[in-house]
């Protein structure tokens, strides 16, 4: 039992209490308002759940059935809520199951505080049972990491881990916590950090850059804004709004940057990217000054580099330096917190209407829906298209819902084509590709933001990855929405099969299992088609369900997603079929 | 065009952090050709002094890299004109190679080399400077028998004369925002 004495600090009175170290991370996790975290119990990490368990009206713990699902739903959780998500797993195997949910927030910017067991101090380096080296694991693929070995540690540690993973270009932290740490003990006593020594999380923004930034945009012909999740993490959105209202100017987002900007905003052109819109890609290469707002560049944005926005004079506004200049040279670049840029940077510009220029997005558009759109979202023969699944899920959800998707071909679908008019909506493996991603992600935006329509789109492939995360949503009743598009093949691979290997269709063929079964094995209502008379009723039964619920459409099993830049060739040359 | 670049960072040395350190280089398949770790004017921050080959544009990214990492106070890129550099390197010989008459000592004399110390059986020599010149002494003293030879890794001097401290107040102030 805890005992409570005050000792005397100069200015301040500081109560300690005298508990465990297993005792105290959970009390951390309190302090950081952590009122939900996903896990997985095991022996190095039995006495923080032994008070997990005393503390179970605090802290709702979801148990997962594999450790990569605590990860993907913490990441879920902190994308769909703006909150840092908490995951927590054993020693060896628990530990080395994270780290794929971990690389994904890597590079995904995503806040995740993870924190697994190990083995007793004195055992480090001897191969003891369940000992895995996961600082060295771990270290290429966070933000920070730190190994606890004596209780004292705990709370200073915790602090600056929550510190660390939300604040500045945000990222996932590991806690490693040695069994002596957990069980030994502690004066404790928590205060929540706001500053690490030397780590500048918002760069002081540089005036003289944002007035260079907005006299090349007041000079611009033909500017163009491309944006990503940066928006979204620095809560820029409404800023953004103002600026492209104000300017004119046409903005592209990146598949991070999706739901950022409304759907059906004017200004809203569409993805730039390998399956982007053709008029975003191919107006990337005649734009004169490109403003390039919290994205990174990443090579499924750009294509080749070599011929990418040769032409323009680029404005790159980042929080992260390392991402300046990295692949893409400034013009100007302003560094810091895109929504603080946006806000000094609306009232030096002029106002614009650019209506000619952005005629030229709407030709392209035109072209892309008659070449691409029409016949992917409104066939009226054959098997069904991901596309018109998609449209027929935003005529339900109104735009309103959380779309989380796996990877692969539906993801691409998903993103192009669903409706968003709130930010926070697309949650996606963007950076790191992750099959396996969408279930548990969904899992975590339910809890996340338990008020809003959450719907899982996800492949036959992927879903097959994290499939066992069904128990977590008998056990814990989450009302997710799970459509899985089937079309019998890991469609993404296969498609690149078809285009570039001719044809030669290695290991893509699935086999699948019935599903229907699967999914009333967990006690979740499921329902499959496979004719388009059925989707619309399917759809809204789907949503209209109270509780979780799985439909399964069976699609075209060799439909391509397109446009398409392939891989390494300029976005110019984007492919329309 | 890559070229020798010398990368020195700070950092309150922490368990893991060489790692993080190394893991920088390794993951753009940068090779280290030498690392030092030794202590700074500054009390409690340790320095690393990194050299490889690699372009400017390369060193002002991995620059970039390394000091986001949290626990990286700062970190500079150099060329070589850019700092005053040394190596140390101890050669081995036999006692006889060190013996008044032996022509390996007038080699030693004209290289500034000195004998540090002579055993029974053995002398060590020992040279500072540049690595072509500790080079081209063990070349000049391989006829004699070389049994054994270390050289340590760079240690640099930058000429600029800002100070740690003061990029370190700099630091320090931005991050209390
Ligand atoms: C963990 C993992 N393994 C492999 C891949 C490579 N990959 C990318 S998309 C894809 C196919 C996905 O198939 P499916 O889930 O059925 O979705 P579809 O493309 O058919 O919509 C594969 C194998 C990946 N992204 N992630």
């Amino acid at each position: 039992m805890s005992t409570s004495t005050e000792p005397k600090t100069e200015n301040s009175t500081v109560t300690t209490e005298r508990i465990t170290g297993s005792e105290a991370v959970v009390r951390c996790l309190l302090a950081e308002g952590v009122d939900l975290i996903f896990g997985y119990p095991g022996g190095a990490i039995m006495p923080v759940y032994d008070e997990l368990y005393k503390y179970r009206e605090e802290i709702h713990h979801v148990l997962v059935r594999h450790e990569q699902g605590a990860t993907h739903a913490a990441q879920g959780y902190a994308r769909a809520s703006g909150r840092v998500g908490a995951c927590i797993a054993t020693s060896g195997p628990g530990a080395t199951n994270l780290i794929t949910g971990i690389a994904d927030a890597m590079i995904d910017s995503t806040p995740i505080v993870c924190i697994t067991g190990q083995v007793p101090k004195h055992l480090l380096g001897s191969d003891a049972f369940q000992e895995t080296d996961v600082m060295g694991i771990s270290i290429p693929v966070t933000k920070w990491s730190f190994q606890i070995t004596s209780p004292e540690e705990i709370p200073s540690v915790f602090a600056k881990a929550f510190f660390v993973a939300k604040s500045g270009r945000p990222g996932p932290v590991l806690i490693d916590i040695t069994k002596n740490a957990q069980f030994g003990e502690l004066d404790f006593s928590y205060e929540k950090c706001d500053r690490v020594k030397s780590y500048v999380p918002r760069p002081v923004v540089d005036l003289e850059r944002v007035q260079e930034a907005a006299d090349l945009i007041n000079n611009a012909k033909k500017p163009y804004v491309l944006f990503g999740q940066g928006v979204i993490l620095s809560e820029a959105e409404r800023e953004l709004k103002a600026f492209v209202e104000k300017t004119g100017i046409p903005a592209a987002w990146t598949i991070m940057g999706l739901s950022a900007m409304d759907t059906d905003h004017p200004l809203n052109v569409g993805m730039l990217g390998m399956h982007g819109n053709y008029g975003p890609n191919v107006m990337i290469n005649e734009c004169d000054v490109m403003i390039a707002i919290g994205m990174r560049f990443d090579d499924r944005v750009t294509g080749n580099l070599e011929k990418f926005a040769k032409q323009a004079k680029v404005i790159h506004v980042e929080i992260d330096r390392a991402e300046i200049d990295k692949n893409v040279k400034t013009e100007v670049a302003v560094l810091g917190d895109a929504k603080e840029v946006l806000n000094l940077l609306t009232p030096m510009v002029n106002a614009n209407q650019h209506e000619q220029w952005r005629q030229a997005f709407r030709d392209c558009d035109a072209k892309e829906y008659e070449k691409v759109i029409r016949n992917e979202c409104e066939p009226t023969t054959g098997m069904m298209t991901m596309g018109e699944v998609i449209k027929n899920l935003n005529k339900h959800t109104n735009g309103e819902a959380i779309i989380v998707t796996d990877v692969g071909q539906h993801q691409m679908v998903a993103c192009r084509y669903s409706d968003f008019k709130q930010s926070k909506s697309n949650i996606t493996s963007g950076g790191l590709g992750t099959m396996g991603f969408g279930v548990p992600a969904a899992i975590g935006a339910k809890l996340g933001a338990p008020q809003r329509q959450v719907v899982a789109v996800v492949g036959d492939g992927g879903i097959q990855m994290t499939i066992e995360e069904f128990g977590v949503i008998l056990q814990t009743d989450v009302h997710v929405k799970i459509l899985l598009l089937n079309n019998e093949f890991l469609g993404m691979v296969r498609q690149w099969q078809q285009l570039f290997f001719d044809k030669r269709y290695s290991a893509t063929e699935m086999i699948n299992p019935d599903f229907q079964l699967i999914a009333q094995a967990y006690k979740i209502t499921a329902n499959k088609i496979d004719q388009r008379d059925e989707l619309d009723a399917a759809v809204k039964q789907m949503l209209e369900h109270e509780g979780p619920y799985f439909l399964e459409v069976m699609v075209g099993k060799e439909n391509n997603v397109f446009p398409m830049v392939p891989a390494g060739a300029a976005v110019a040359d984007i492919r329309l079929e | 065009m890559p070229q020798q670049i010398t990368i020195a960072v700070f950092s309150e040395n922490k368990a893991g952090l060489l790692h993080r350190v190394t893991t920088s280089f390794t993951r753009r398949k940068i090779n280290i050709e030498s690392l030092t770790v030794s202590e700074s004017e500054i009390p409690g921050i340790h320095r690393y002094t990194i050299v490889v080959e690699i372009t400017e544009d390369e060193a002002i990214k991995l620059v970039h890299a390394l000091e986001k990492q949290i626990d990286i106070q700062k970190a500079f890129w150099y060329r070589n004109a850019d700092i005053i550099h040394r190596e140390i390197a101890l050669y081995k010989v036999r006692a006889e190679a060190m013996q008044e008459g032996s022509p390996a000592l007038e080699v030693v004399d004209r290289h500034h080399a000195r004998i540090l110390s002579v055993e029974a059986e053995f002398a060590v020599i020992q040279k500072t400077g540049r690595r072509e010149a500790t080079h081209q002494l063990f070349v000049e003293l391989e006829p004699y028998g070389i049994l054994e030879f270390v050289r340590s890794g760079r240690v640099a001097i930058s000429r600029p004369m800002k100070e740690l401290k003061d990029y370190l107040s700099e630091l320090h102030f931005a991050s209390q925002r």
